[in-house]
């Protein structure tokens, strides 16, 4: 199922990705982060994925580069989806920006510098989304402690 | 002030202070003017509670005033994050004069099961809470049978409505 | 009890805007603690008069860390966390990350057990709607049709309290299979239910559907188009409330869907109005769907019986030393989950529900990603909300079905 949309995809694009294979019903393309925008443009305006989904991050602190941000795609016209992800470090977790493709980039994109650190080049409103003004660090990575709380109002002694 | 400075009790005195307290307390716990601070999944429940099925009405408890400068009982129903506290803290501080707090949930008691960097261990770390109600979330009979507890201690509370003594 | 005065609260958020773009504008701000925003969201609006010149909008008063408590508990404990995500219609939630699961560990599972999977999902979606229509409507004024939606939404509530313990957050989802069978009667319950909700959605749609009043306040507010929709990602019914039949359990069925027999309820113009139409439709074709699983409902095991996830029967348990171990490890360390990662979504109350999940083998997921709809939903509001009225603020707002859990995770 999709092997007709994949597979002109593949052909067409599958060159320049590091890697594209079929898992679980969905086309997974590695690809350089550099080429994310141009990809991304052609699935959209080419092969019809209209819907963007989601983007979010991996962190992976042993291996180097650290992070792999990974986008989902559905098309409504012919029902399939399609996974885009690139490998950033940590040193310099910036990507491109779709929210010049799709609106609602917007959101998820903020979501995914608040909790992981990534920035996408090109959207100057990654104020924090899930998080609040003052909170430092990152939670999502793999290095910050589950329980580390860094309350807004000072705690008071529970009385009975 | 000291034992001397202090006029010695009359028996008239505290009986007509007990009686107005006994009067005002009925008064208070039957005209609850809750204001819910909703939040998360106890929500659900708040709104089964104040349906037709377990009705919080007949408790005198179901009129919600969207407003803290018109109620009297915060329920703080679901999950206070860190982002929320001062929120919730700025709600309480607008209302007047007696006023309560029911913690509606396991999440505003202690936290829950959100153990983590977001969420507050309990609304009783930043304000005071007469009621904690845990479940998650509490079913509605739970709900009611702390409504029950609460106005049973606004019954025997003192209500000074005048000054300090009376 | 006064408490000791603080220097100053601490603003959560920094607004996108401070100063109207026009003269004679003003900066309000709606929230987060509001009956209408479901407590959870934050409008910075700049109004000119009583119309809403532009909005913005933030969400996160509720996030709980959900993909970070994930990270720390095994594959079946973290399910009453994936439960409280969606918390209107939670079995939708457990079914949608156990198929991802399982997808990943290469189990299929009983035919029972997906009947059954298909059964309680369309009972939650009833549950969500039911929700959602009487929450709108009693931010209309409406309070009689919340008070109708509600006490059927309580009998719902019950019924399946019977089935999980639970009323609200039912874990009961399990990889492989589900928690626990069918009790005796309760099918015959159910059939009583569905009466009933005919019944009550027929009462509803007299009050309200051709009321001056409510046609005045939800016709033509809150527009948005197909295209415009698609792009700022809207799924679920406010995709299918402004033309396009977009619904997965019709374009790529999963669980049973495919053998049943039903429509996708489309809207005409995108607004309000519309936006509560299809979901009073889809609570009807829910209950059609209800009615031909009953019939079809086949017989045999409900778990795969996989040793991998599913637990061995206690008789076993308590006399032979594997299936004491095996239960052990179970309960311990989790069900091992090979490497990889997938994606996979079902078709939530609110549009697409998405877990992206990593595992590195062992018991405790790498990383559990949930894309939820209300989010994106919310991303997009202000093209909802800019350009209306302030008072067409709480019904778009209604309409949308923004949940707090699933927005904020």
């Amino acid at each position: 199922m999709g092997a007709e949309v994949f597979d002109p995809i593949r052909e067409q694009l599958g060159g320049d990705a590091l890697e594209a294979a079929v898992a679980h019903g969905i086309l997974v393309l590695r690809i350089d982060r550099d080429r994310v925008l141009e990809t991304v443009r052609t699935l959209k305006e080419g092969y019809g994925f209209d819907l963007f989904l989601d983007v979010t991050a991996v962190d992976w602190p042993e291996r180097e580069p650290r992070f792999d941000v990974v986008w989902h795609f559905y098309s409504t016209r012919d029902f399939v989806r399609l996974c885009v992800k690139t490998r950033v470090p940590l040193a310099d977790p910036v990507v491109d920006t779709l929210t010049g493709l799709y609106g609602s980039a917007h959101y998820m994109e903020r979501e995914c510098h608040d909790m992981y650190g990534i920035v996408f080049r090109g959207n100057d409103d990654l104020r924090p989304i899930l998080l609040y003004e003052g909170f430092e660090g990152h939670p999502l990575r793999k290095d910050y402690p589950k329980q580390l709380e860094q309350p807004l109002v000072p705690y008071r002694e529970p009385k009975p | 002030m000291t034992e001397a400075a202090r006029p010695a009790p009359s028996g008239a005195f505290e009986y007509l202070t007990t009686k107005k307290d006994e009067f005002v307390g009925w008064a208070r716990k039957f005209s609850l003017f809750p204001y819910p601070f909703v939040t998360a999944c106890c929500a659900m429940e708040f709104m089964s509670v104040s349906a037709t099925l377990y009705d919080t009405d007949r408790f005198g408890a179901a009129l919600p005033r969207f407003t803290p400068r018109q109620s009297d009982l915060l329920m703080v129903v679901g999950t206070v994050t860190h982002k929320q506290a001062p929120v919730l803290r700025k709600v309480y501080e607008q209302m007047c004069e007696p006023k309560w707090v029911i913690a509606f949930g396991v999440c505003a008691t202690s936290g829950g099961f959100y153990q983590n960097y977001a969420a507050l261990p309990g609304i009783d770390k930043i304000i005071p809470v007469d009621l904690y109600i845990p479940g998650c979330p509490p079913r509605p009979e739970m709900v009611i049978d702390g409504i029950m507890q609460l106005q049973d201690r606004i019954a025997r509370d003192r209500h000074p409505i005048v000054n300090d003594r009376f | 009890m006064t408490l000791p005065p603080l220097d100053h609260l601490p603003n959560p958020i920094r607004p996108a805007f401070t100063e109207g773009s026009r003269e004679g504008s003003v900066i309000v701000n709606i929230g987060p603690s509001h009956p209408a925003t479901h407590g959870t969201v934050q409008i910075v609006a700049e109004l000119s008069g009583e119309r809403v010149v532009r909005t913005d909008v933030h969400c996160g008063y509720l996030h709980r860390g959900f993909e970070k408590e994930c990270e720390s508990h095994t594959w079946h404990n973290l399910i009453p966390y994936v439960d409280r995500l969606n918390y209107c219609s939670a079995l939708i939630n457990d079914f949608a990350y156990c198929e991802a699961v399982e997808k990943l560990m290469g189990i299929e599972i009983t035919p029972r057990c997906r009947y059954l999977r298909t059964l309680l999902a369309e009972y939650s979606r009833i549950a969500d709607h039911l929700t959602c229509v009487a929450a709108a409507l009693m931010e209309l004024g409406a309070m009689t049709a919340f008070l109708y939606l509600v006490t059927i939404r309580d009998y719902v509530y019950e019924h399946l309290a019977d089935l999980t313990g639970a009323r609200v957050t039912y874990s009961y989802g399990r990889i492989g299979g589900l928690a626990r069978d069918l009790p005796d009667g309760w099918l015959a319950r159910l059939d009583g239910i569905l009466t009933q909700l005919d019944e009550f959605t027929g009462r509803v749609h007299a009050l309200v559907d051709r009321n001056r009043i409510f046609i005045d306040r939800m016709r033509d507010v809150g527009v948005i188009s197909a295209a415009e929709a698609v792009n700022w990602g809207y799924t679920g019914p406010i995709l299918r409330s402004t033309g396009a039949p977009r619904d997965l359990r019709k374009d790529t069925p999963y669980l049973a869907y495919g053998a049943l027999d039903f429509e996708v309820p489309v809207g005409i113009k995108g607004d309000n109005y519309d936006r509560y139409y299809v979901r009073m439709r889809e609570i009807d074709e829910s209950a059609h769907m209800i009615r031909q699983l009953v019939e079809m409902l086949p017989d045999g095991p409900l778990c795969v019986d996989d040793r991998r996830c599913t637990y061995p029967p206690k008789a076993l348990v308590y006399s032979e030393i594997e299936s004491l171990i095996n239960h052990f490890k179970l309960v311990m360390e989790g069900p091992q989950v090979p490497p990889g990662e997938v994606y996979s979504a079902h078709e939530g109350a609110n549009g697409e529900l998405g877990f992206y999940i990593v595992s590195v083998g062992g018991g405790v997921p790498w990383k559990v990603h949930c894309r939820s709809p209300s989010f994106v939903h919310v991303g997009g509001l202000h093209r909802m909300l800019d350009g209306y009225q302030l008072a067409d603020v709480v019904p778009t707002f209604g309409s949308v079905n923004m949940i707090g859990g699933e927005c904020d995770r």
